[in-house]
């Protein structure tokens, strides 16, 4: 976008909404910015309503922190408990259902390229484990398949949160759920190597634990979409309010499992991505 | 790419001295889709529509079409072509029977978001066991999704009605999408002549900020939709926003009707419509309609026809005057349901005058003999 879109006209300024008035003048669009300046700019993501300690809500924050041309950057979500918040997102996002968010990103990234043929609109989509691993798997399977210029991200709490705390394909396994009531029949999805065998230029599991691990995938999943491939981000966000463990235990949670190698952080990387990450990364250029 | 020249919606529908084709209704969507300036379409097999997709990637790869893809079921075509039209360009599909089904979540999502796709809709029975045969009752599920349903009699109809849908879908002030209905394989599979405008010249482009909702390509504002979701709250703020959302949409539609009646010359078409017996048909009944018509008049029986042309926005008013004086409205139909009976009853004066059928199903043909006894029916009352 123009940089000039993001202004207010002056005669309103003193009735502008305080947050939209912050977001004008010290903004992230155009800037630059990344995890390790939050504090110094206004996030994009302003007050959200999801729960006290959601990994989640987190997760979300970090990512919008981490995107190299937020200006250029439209997400595709999906219901869930994400969906609560990104209405609140200074970015242009869709809902548009249950699980059809890559179907959904694939029209409007072609769609973005038709029109836009000499700049990147980086389109990323955001959505639960519900959304990415059971109702949508097959639209972000054929996403991935078909070689579609998208950056995924699953926000991973192992659980249908939103609704209540039902079993997700993510659920590990034995785990005692709504709908798992003897405990979860069969193993965790192993979504991140369906993505690197399904085309995934870039692979990678991370958790918020480590801000800065976390930017480095989404960037990097952002800048692979762009010139070389589908891409795919796995974010374990512990969920205090299902699994039943007090609002300032999430990172304890997610810290413990990367540890115990219950949730392993992995990066799967193809050789073409490499290169182009290396040719970008080795001149110090965040985009 | 092949060299088209842009020219006004009004030279491509009635000034452009047409060609006349002898082609199936699928190649009727082929030729109007090769006019129609569409960005992007994708596309998913079933019967009878694959064909017409085909067609419409075959004039991709002749570069018609500016982006083509099979998606991988109906319903992520339906969210693809979504997205696509979100971005801000003119998009096309089609599906049909089960296909419609399986996308069904989808086309009240379209409405919502106010987005102009168009979608053609191959009819086809939906019920078990499995069938391929013409039906028309899928589009009694789609009656209150919200968007604009064209019926289409024959190839010629699909063919004007495709290029004017995206017209009247893209008034700002409409702005929803428009589906066109066509009986499957009677329409589609069987030649029929149709004439065509010239092949080198398309309609105006889409123009994406003549939207009444933001496009989502960060070039125009607002970037945040709201401060505070209303998706799931239950307070009053969050009803009245959706309940004022739903009414807008159905104002959308309400406001299609003068582009209806400006391009397609009205919601319905009559002929001797002074009759005291009319036939009310849609689709591929009013030919066998009109054919009746004409048996009955060669024994003397002087029977009127009202072809609706348009089904949502529903043209209530037109049909409670055309039949205030009528003895009897014949509603012949191809499904079981008799989905169309139920709607003219509801705006009629008398609805016990309106005959609910005659009816076929399970793919048969109408014969027009089931139609001209109910005309003799009345006749003799």
């Amino acid at each position: 976008m123009s940089k000039a879109m993001f202004k207010m006209t002056t005669a309103f300024a003193d009735v502008m909404p305080a947050e939209y008035v912050e977001l004008v003048q010290s903004g992230p669009f155009g800037q630059g910015y990344g995890v390790a300046d939050l504090g110094s700019f206004k996030e994009l993501i302003e007050e959200h309503p999801l729960c006290a300690g959601c990994g989640l809500a987190l997760a979300v924050r970090l990512i919008m922190a981490s995107l190299p041309t937020p200006e250029d950057t439209v997400v595709v979500g999906s219901t869930g408990c994400s969906s609560l918040a990104f209405p609140q997102i200074a970015l242009q996002n869709i809902h548009s259902l249950f699980g059809n968010q890559n179907a959904v990103a694939s029209g409007l990234k072609r769609a973005l390229k038709l029109r836009f043929p000499d700049k990147h609109k980086d389109v990323l989509v955001v959505a639960g484990d519900g959304a990415t691993a059971d109702i949508g798997l097959d639209m972000v399977m054929h996403s991935w398949s078909r070689g579609e210029k998208l950056a995924t991200i699953m926000l991973d709490n192992e659980a249908y949160a939103n609704t209540g705390g039902q079993e997700s394909g993510m659920s590990p396994e034995g785990c005692v759920l709504y709908m798992a009531p003897t405990g979860k029949k069969f193993k965790k999805i192993a979504l991140p190597e369906i993505a690197r065998e399904s085309g995934c230029a870039y692979v990678a599991s991370v958790t918020p634990v480590q801000p800065r691990k976390l930017e480095k995938a989404v960037r990097r999943a952002i800048l692979v979409a762009r010139e070389v491939g589908p891409t795919y981000v796995q974010i374990f966000v512990p969920c205090p309010t299902n699994f039943k463990f007090k609002p300032q235990e999430t990172l304890a949670k997610a810290k413990q499992r990367e540890k115990d190698q219950t949730y392993p952080l992995r990066e799967f990387i193809t050789p073409e991505a490499q290169a182009y990450l290396a040719a970008l990364e080795g001149g110090g250029k965040h985009d | 790419m092949p060299e088209q020249k842009v020219v006004a919606p009004e030279f491509m529908f009635t000034e452009a001295a047409r060609e006349e084709q002898f082609i199936t209704g699928s190649e009727a969507v082929r030729e109007a889709v090769r006019r129609a300036n569409v960005d992007m379409a994708v596309s998913y097999p079933i019967t009878p529509q694959s064909e017409s997709m085909h067609l419409v990637g075959d004039i991709y790869a002749e570069g018609y079409v500016k982006d083509y893809y099979r998606g991988e079921n109906e319903f992520a075509v339906m969210c693809s072509v979504a997205g696509a039209a979100m971005g801000g360009v003119r998009v096309f599909t089609a599906t049909g029977g089960p296909g419609t089904m399986r996308a069904l979540e989808m086309f009240p999502t379209w409405v919502g978001a106010r987005l102009p796709i168009v979608c053609a809709f191959f009819t086809r029975g939906i019920n078990s066991p499995l069938t391929i045969q013409p039906d028309t009752i899928e589009m009694a599920h789609l009656l209150d999704t919200g968007m604009i349903m064209l019926h289409a009699e024959d190839a010629q109809d699909l063919y004007d009605m495709i290029l004017k849908a995206f017209i009247i879908a893209e008034q700002t002030e409409v702005h929803i999408p428009v589906g066109v209905f066509a009986d499957g394989f009677f329409v589609t599979h069987t030649r029929d002549k149709v004439r065509v405008a010239p092949a080198d010249i398309k309609l105006p482009p889409y123009k994406p900020y003549s939207a009444p909702v933001p496009v989502m390509d960060m070039e125009n504002v607002p970037f945040r939709q709201m401060r505070d979701p209303f998706v799931m709250k239950s307070n009053y703020v969050s009803y009245a926003a959706h309940a004022s959302w739903q009414q807008e949409v159905l104002a959308a539609a309400e406001r299609a009707r003068p582009f209806i009646r400006q391009y397609l010359g009205g919601l319905v078409e009559v002929e001797n419509e002074q009759a005291d017996i009319l036939v009310l048909a849609g689709g591929t009944a009013v030919c066998q309609s009109r054919e009746a018509i004409a048996m009955a008049r060669e024994e003397g029986i002087e029977a009127g026809l009202i072809k609706i042309k348009s089904l949502r926005p529903f043209p209530g008013e037109e049909l409670r005057a055309l039949t205030a004086k009528a003895k009897a409205v014949i509603v012949p139909e191809f499904n079981r349901v008799g989905w169309l009976s139920r709607e003219l009853r509801n705006v009629v004066q008398n609805p016990d005058r309106v005959v609910p059928g005659p009816r076929v199903f399970g793919g048969m043909t109408m014969p027009p003999d089931l139609i001209l006894a109910e005309i003799r029916r009345y006749a003799r009352e």
